[in-house]
């Protein structure tokens, strides 16, 4: 057990070798797993080559920053508004709801790009931040976890506090929230890395290179990286970057996904 | 009725938000698809219907599609989606059996390469795999001396496919992989206990038994995350090789057939054709998986 789990984490203490290595090191035959003098001259190229051309990398990293921060709150806050009447409300069109948001749980966006593009350049919103956040807002499996977690508050608890003159808002605000923090945690890492990673609004939304993200960058620079030498270092401290702030975030919650995910069944 | 939708108005306004994205960015496009999919589109000129006809190319006559597309991605998606749904099912059993602090630990290096799905997945398995003697693996197996000469892993269409699969499956312990955990780690320990005065004898036993009866919803929820992140992962052949379409197809799945189609020749009604077909194929692979795992009783 053991040695499968580090087998599977091979390839991740590899990439962070990997971006402190110098360059007579990435190179070298045999190669070396482990870097021998660790140095940041990868960090400097990254920031460094690209900050002459049109596009500084700081503004990708910039955009990602925000439309991820943005898409989290967004995403958390629509999934958790919606998940509360599906779950407690028995309101007329709900199980038709319901089940549509079970059967686009199958589906990946991925399938229907075409078209996605469309409704966007319908909407006009192309090249602007909305065409970054709106397209991601929408997370099926974040209303489905949220909406799980929330059958099982108490409906007594809910009564108790409209007796005391609680609108539905203050319900929401006062009980939903706080008791649901788990899922809502669980959602925000799916978003996150929904988001953070996503390089389909980049490649298909945004023509303007000064409104893409990262990972599109990232996707720039590993263009033939299979027969290319050049930027392999700077190329691997991106990765870095890709991945290490999910990893905290994981880390971190990794106890309120677990037992957000006990809810997750389908029944 | 009327009156009865308008006395649950707050219950429409909570849940407004999220359907009107869902509807613009998931529903519509999926519809646009199935609409667009009997008609010939290339992004300029206005649709124009011509009934079945896609249809009928795609499965008669889209050679592409039928000695690659459809052989590959039956492969890949018979080999990942079960094989990495019944690892991470395995995996989650045997991680809910450790005991003590490093149980997070071992479940959080088994989630971590799941985070990588995307573009830095490219970045970290590109030198490992690389074709020269300095890519990670051939070096070690040349020093090994399993084989003569470094393999070309992703450029050579014989070993494509096999590194597409490796690195999928490597991937796979997402989301479902959670679920699954928490499904074991939250089974009710007084059913453990009823089983053994049962006469329950071994751990098989005990996981045959109790516990998948006891998770089915967890892994229910676990086979639709395969199945999407199977037919998610299918671009990773283009960036593995650097090459869209991929050296002689050895890498296409239905996914690069759809993007081939849709953004290199611009046949966007063709491209929606395709998709139709892998939205089908996608939803009979999860009604199969709801008759395995779905409640009987409801």
């Amino acid at each position: 057990m053991l040695i499968l789990s580090v087998v599977m984490i091979l390839p991740i203490i590899y990439i962070f070798n990997h971006a402190f290595k110098p360059y007579h090191e990435l190179f070298v035959y045999p190669p070396n797993f482990f870097v021998q003098e660790p140095n940041v001259q990868n960090f400097v190229e990254l920031f460094w080559v690209t900050s002459n051309s049109i596009v500084p990398v700081s503004r990708y990293l910039f955009n990602s920053l925000l439309i991820s921060f943005l898409s989290v709150v967004g995403v958390t806050a629509v999934s958790a508004l919606c998940a509360y009447p599906l779950s407690k409300t028995p309101f007329p069109g709900k199980k038709v709801i319901f089940s549509t948001i079970i059967l686009m749980l199958m589906f990946t966006p991925e399938v229907i790009q075409i078209p996605r593009y469309l409704v966007v350049s319908h909407l006009g919103i192309m090249n602007t931040y909305l065409g970054h956040l709106l397209p991601v807002l929408a997370l099926p499996v974040g209303v489905f976890l949220l909406k799980q977690f929330v059958d099982q508050i108490p409906d007594s608890l809910l009564e108790a506090a409209r007796i005391d003159g609680a609108n539905e808002l203050i319900v929401f605000a006062r009980i939903i929230i706080p008791m649901c923090m788990p899922a809502i945690a669980t959602v925000a890492i799916l978003a996150f890395q929904n988001s953070w990673g996503n390089t389909e609004t980049s490649q298909l939304f945004m023509q303007d290179d000064e409104m893409k993200n990262f990972p599109f960058f990232l996707s720039t620079l590993t263009n033939n990286l299979a027969n290319n030498v050049a930027r392999q270092g700077a190329a691997a401290v991106a990765a870095l970057i890709m991945l290490v702030p999910n990893l905290i975030f994981f880390v971190i919650l990794q106890s309120k996904v677990i037992s957000t995910m006990a809810h997750s069944g389908i029944k | 009725m009327w009156s009865r939708m308008w006395s649950y108005r707050t219950a429409y306004l909570f849940v407004a938000p999220f359907l009107i994205c869902f509807t613009l960015f998931i529903v519509i496009p999926i519809v646009a698809a199935v609409g667009l999919s009997f008609t010939y589109y290339n992004g300029i000129e206005a649709p124009r219907f011509i009934g079945w006809s896609n249809f009928q190319y795609l499965v008669a006559q889209d050679l592409l599609f039928l000695r690659y597309a459809l052989p590959n991605t039956f492969k890949f998606a018979v080999i990942v989606g079960p094989g990495g749904y019944a690892a991470a099912f395995l995996l989650a059993w045997l991680i809910s059996r450790l005991r003590g602090g490093y149980r997070k630990w071992v479940a959080l290096a088994m989630y971590t390469p799941s985070l990588t799905i995307g573009i830095a997945m490219t970045i970290i398995w590109l030198p490992l795999l690389s074709g020269d003697r300095i890519g990670y693996l051939n070096s070690i197996l040349l020093k090994l001396g399993l084989i003569d000469v470094p393999k070309l892993w992703v450029t050579n269409p014989d070993l494509l496919m096999n590194s597409m699969i490796a690195v999928t499956l490597w991937s796979s312990m997402g989301v479902g992989f959670l679920a699954m955990l928490a499904g074991i780690l939250n089974v009710d320990t007084t059913l453990y206990e009823a089983g053994k005065i049962d006469g329950i004898k071994n751990s098989l036993q005990e996981l045959w038994f109790i516990t998948i009866p006891s998770m089915k919803p967890q892994m229910l929820f676990g086979a639709v995350m395969a199945i999407v992140t199977t037919f998610k992962t299918g671009a990773i052949g283009t960036e593995l090789s650097g090459q869209n379409p991929t050296p002689e197809y050895a890498g296409h799945l239905i996914v690069n057939h759809i993007n081939d189609y849709g953004f290199i020749r611009f046949e966007m009604g063709y491209a929606a054709t395709v998709s139709v077909f892998l939205l089908l194929l996608m939803y009979f692979a999860n009604k199969l998986s709801w008759g395995l795992f779905g409640a009987k009783e409801e």
